[in-house]
């Protein structure tokens, strides 16, 4: 199994969530992150005063899926979203060991 | 044979002036809010308090003696008035001032006393002892404001009886003295710790507007009451009020399209109150056309001025000296140039053929009104410093006021990063509890 971690622009949440469920992804974890990458933040001004506000407002969405569904599901969130802009995301996967269904017990692609 | 007409009171005139002072006071709890949401969530409530606390201090110190030495009989010189009144001594509901019982005309102007000493700690937010705090308000009441506000509207005070130069709301004894203070008490002080390094946003915009919105509302008593009665003159400063505001507001707001390419909220906040600060003086004494032309000037001016103390190295944290000596002075200068005699009732400024005698007076008074205040206020500073510090700890100004002096916090986020604590359990009532069982 592997951890998908896709860190994206929040406005692509719904397009990325469409994707997936549309490739039977039956789960997902969404946590309102900030961070910067190559594109850094943004700039405000108070008074005149310029203050470079450098984490940008991001999305992180996490899914475990088999080995096999890995790099469909990847192409999908990368495709989804895409806007070609500076500040996108980025998207990487590790290995996971175990998964376990709190409710029932059950391990492994069984419990995804 | 013609008996002098014995002083009486005017209903109207003291119905108008009961509204003009409530309308005043709210301008305080305003200011709280419009400072409150400049400051970081860490200390936003020290900056509430520091305007809150002000009303009680400063009221205790105008009964006491404050409203004797600025209002009493002057002692000589047009420098001070007496004590006779000291405590409230001799007025009562009897007593009349003008067509308004005296009592209320010096309730109305220890509203006034009160928010001039609550202005002057927008620059000194985040920092401040708040005991040296309660130890400055009183003591700067009666060694500024009381002294300047006897020369200006105090019986034989010397700026308005000897030199004649004009204030009619309060561009000397209220703008002036709190901005020239604000400098020399961050002088003091020095910098908030990070000033320049690290970013110092506003924590909540609309409780800026709020303010803004609560001290224009209430600037309406302070420049209209200032005519003592409820008439033209009123109608014209409350008009003129109204006007500067809005032109103050357009000029900031322009400045900031054309320098950084966005109009802010805070812009418009800070250019309304700049173009109010400066009609403050000039509301009485301008036409119309005098007063947009007030506010325009004191907006797109005062929105230039803020950054000079990124430039000049003082951490004016609210930017009191940008807004309030700035804003002051321009209103109280152009006086000399768009003083009106349908206003006045005598004085003419240089555009209405009035010379260069007007011009020169405002800025006389100025000059000498700004120079006290700067000198006295630096070494009351100075002297507080020295018995008692006048500058928070390292660590309670890094944690913030709030929890360290306080002993409260804003805002129960609970999370990391906003400065309240993370997770918080019943302490006392509890063990009362289990002390009682």
């Amino acid at each position: 199994m592997k951890l998908i971690t896709a860190v994206v622009k929040p406005y692509r949440l719904d397009e990325v969530k469409t994707a997936l469920q549309e490739l039977g992804v039956h789960g997902l974890t969404v946590t309102e992150a900030s961070g910067y990458g190559r594109q850094r933040g943004h700039t405000e001004v108070y008074r005149g005063a310029e203050y470079r506000v450098d984490l940008a407002p991001k999305v992180r969405i996490e899914v475990v899926v088999e080995d096999a569904d890995a790099d469909a599901v990847i192409d999908a969130v990368v495709r989804a979203a895409r806007t070609g802009k500076i500040g996108d995301g980025k998207v990487w996967s590790v290995p996971v060991e175990t998964v376990v269904r709190v409710r029932t017990g059950e391990r492994g692609p069984d419990a995804l | 044979m013609t008996l002098a007409a014995a002083p009486h009171v005017n209903t109207g005139d003291t119905a108008w002036l009961l509204a003009a002072t409530a309308l005043v006071l709210l301008m305080t709890p305003g200011l709280a809010l419009f400072y409150g949401g400049m400051v970081r969530t860490k200390s936003v409530l020290n900056m509430l308090m520091m305007s809150f606390v002000s009303i009680a201090l400063v009221t205790v110190v105008w009964l006491a003696a404050g409203y004797s030495l600025a209002f009493g009989d002057d002692i000589g010189g047009g420098l001070i008035g007496g004590l006779d009144h000291a405590g409230m001594r001799g007025l009562g509901p009897a007593s009349v001032h003008g067509t308004v019982p005296t009592l209320l005309f010096a309730t109305f102007q220890l509203t006034f006393a009160i928010i001039t000493a609550a202005l002057v700690s927008g620059a000194v937010a985040d920092r401040t002892k708040f005991s040296a705090w309660l130890v400055f308000v009183p003591l700067w009441t009666l060694v500024v404001y009381v002294p300047v506000a006897h020369w200006v509207w105090g019986p034989g005070g010397w700026i308005a009886t000897e030199l004649g130069a004009l204030d009619f709301a309060g561009g000397l004894p209220v703008e002036i003295t709190s901005g020239a203070s604000g400098l020399a008490l961050c002088l003091v002080l020095g910098p908030r710790l990070g000033f320049k390094k690290d970013a110092m946003r506003p924590h909540n915009l609309p409780m800026v507007i709020l303010g803004a919105g609560l001290l224009w509302f209430g600037w309406f008593g302070f420049n209209a009451g200032s005519a003592l009665g409820a008439n033209g003159l009123a109608a014209a400063a409350f008009l003129n009020t109204l006007a500067a505001g809005c032109t103050g507001l357009l000029g900031w707001l322009f400045v900031e399209q054309k320098r950084d390419g966005h109009a802010t909220t805070l812009g418009a906040a800070s250019g309304a109150v700049a173009g109010l600060v400066a009609i403050t003086p000039s509301c009485g004494t301008v036409s119309l056309l005098g007063a947009l032309v007030v506010g325009l000037a004191a907006g797109v001016v005062c929105s230039y001025a803020v950054s000079w103390k990124f430039k000049l190295n003082y951490d004016d944290s609210l930017d009191v000296v940008g807004v309030h000596l700035v804003g002051g002075i321009i209103g109280t200068l152009l006086i000399g140039l768009f003083a009106e005699k349908a206003m006045t009732g005598g004085t003419e400024g240089l555009f209405y053929g009035g010379g260069l005698a007007p011009p020169a007076k405002q800025l006389l008074a100025v000059v000498v009104v700004a120079s006290y205040t700067f000198a006295v206020t630096y070494g009351l500073g100075k002297l507080l410093d020295t018995a008692m510090g006048l500058r928070a700890s390292e660590e309670q100004e890094h944690t913030g006021l709030d929890l360290t002096v306080h002993a409260e916090t804003a805002y129960d986020h609970g999370v990391l990063g906003h400065g309240a604590p993370v997770s918080a359990s019943v302490v006392h009532s509890v063990q009362k509890a289990e002390h009682q069982a």
